[in-house]
């Protein structure tokens, strides 16, 4: 697969958009491979016990998900070099209903001395952005 | 108990060496709601380049994970686990992880900040191959919130 051209692209244009609808089982499926077992991600005592709304989804999977429409769009994950986040707001998965995440990746910055593009994720919830400064560094 | 300010510029034992495993990987993946043929089939991995296929970019919270239960469990840092928030996460690469790679962590505390009660405490996992090589440093800060 052909990696995008750097020089075909522009500040501000969208790259890649997807929709991630999580369940519980995704929370537990998360847990398992990435051994974060905090019962805050699939008891619901637990979760209200400590004042939460209720069971959230582990801050590492949205990160983990967030990403994946930018490594689509490279091909390649491999060029993918530096990748930040901040966590600000949590995402409540309901037992039925589940939660939507929603994720555009527009391009925030090019630099073509280092063959490098910044990658800036709009991730949100219910409306609400749930990660700041997301910010995905590819090697093009 | 505060969290000891005095671990700032601590750096912990390097983790026992961690083996990368082509169906961890795989699993990580699917997890992570990755379709890319490269994290998932060593046939296309290996028509990009690769000797294995390659770990998705949030794959070291894996090995950094092993490194800040270390941090936790250092009996004078003070680190109430029930009361920390993960505040942000960064992985700088080198290269990436492929399946076979023997990862190595090791954790220095940079920074640690007390406001309004609330401490923010900045570690740095530096990921090394087999070879000593460096392949992603990962960087947490984690919130711990005030005692009510």
């Amino acid at each position: 697969m052909t990696a995008p051209d750097l020089t075909g692209l522009a500040v501000g244009d969208t790259v890649a958009e997807a929709a991630f609808p999580l369940t519980r089982d995704s929370l537990v499926r998360y847990a398992g491979a990435s051994g974060d077992f905090n019962p805050i991600h699939y008891r619901d005592d637990v979760a209200t016990g400590v004042g939460l709304p209720g069971v959230l989804a582990h801050g590492m999977l949205t990160m983990g998900l967030a990403v994946q429409p930018v490594s689509d769009w490279l091909g390649d994950p491999g060029r993918i070099v530096d990748y930040q986040v901040r966590f600000t707001r949590p995402v409540v998965v309901d037992p039925q209903a589940g939660a939507e995440i929603l994720v555009v990746a527009k391009v925030g910055k090019i630099d073509a001395d280092a063959a490098q593009a910044r990658i800036d994720l709009t991730v949100s919830f219910q409306d609400q952005t749930v990660l700041g400064k997301a910010q995905v560094v590819v090697s093009l | 108990m505060p969290i000891n300010p005095d671990i700032q510029g601590r750096t912990l034992a390097p983790t026992a060496p961690y083996l990368v495993g082509r169906e961890k990987i795989r699993e990580f993946s699917r997890a992570v709601f990755a379709t890319n043929p490269i994290n998932l089939d060593p046939a296309a991995a290996q028509a990009a380049g690769y000797a294995d296929v390659v770990a998705p970019p949030t794959f070291p919270i894996v090995i950094q994970q092993l490194t800040l239960d270390q941090l936790l469990a250092e009996p004078d840092a003070g680190i109430d686990f029930s009361r920390v928030v993960h505040g942000d996460e960064r992985f700088s690469y080198s290269r990436p992880i492929v399946a076979g790679d023997e990862l190595t962590g090791a954790l220095t505390v940079t920074s640690v900040k007390t406001l309004a009660g609330n401490s923010m405490v900045t570690a740095e996992t530096v990921v090394t191959d087999a070879g000593g090589a460096h392949v992603v440093t990962a960087i947490s800060t984690l919130v711990v919130r005030a005692e009510d």
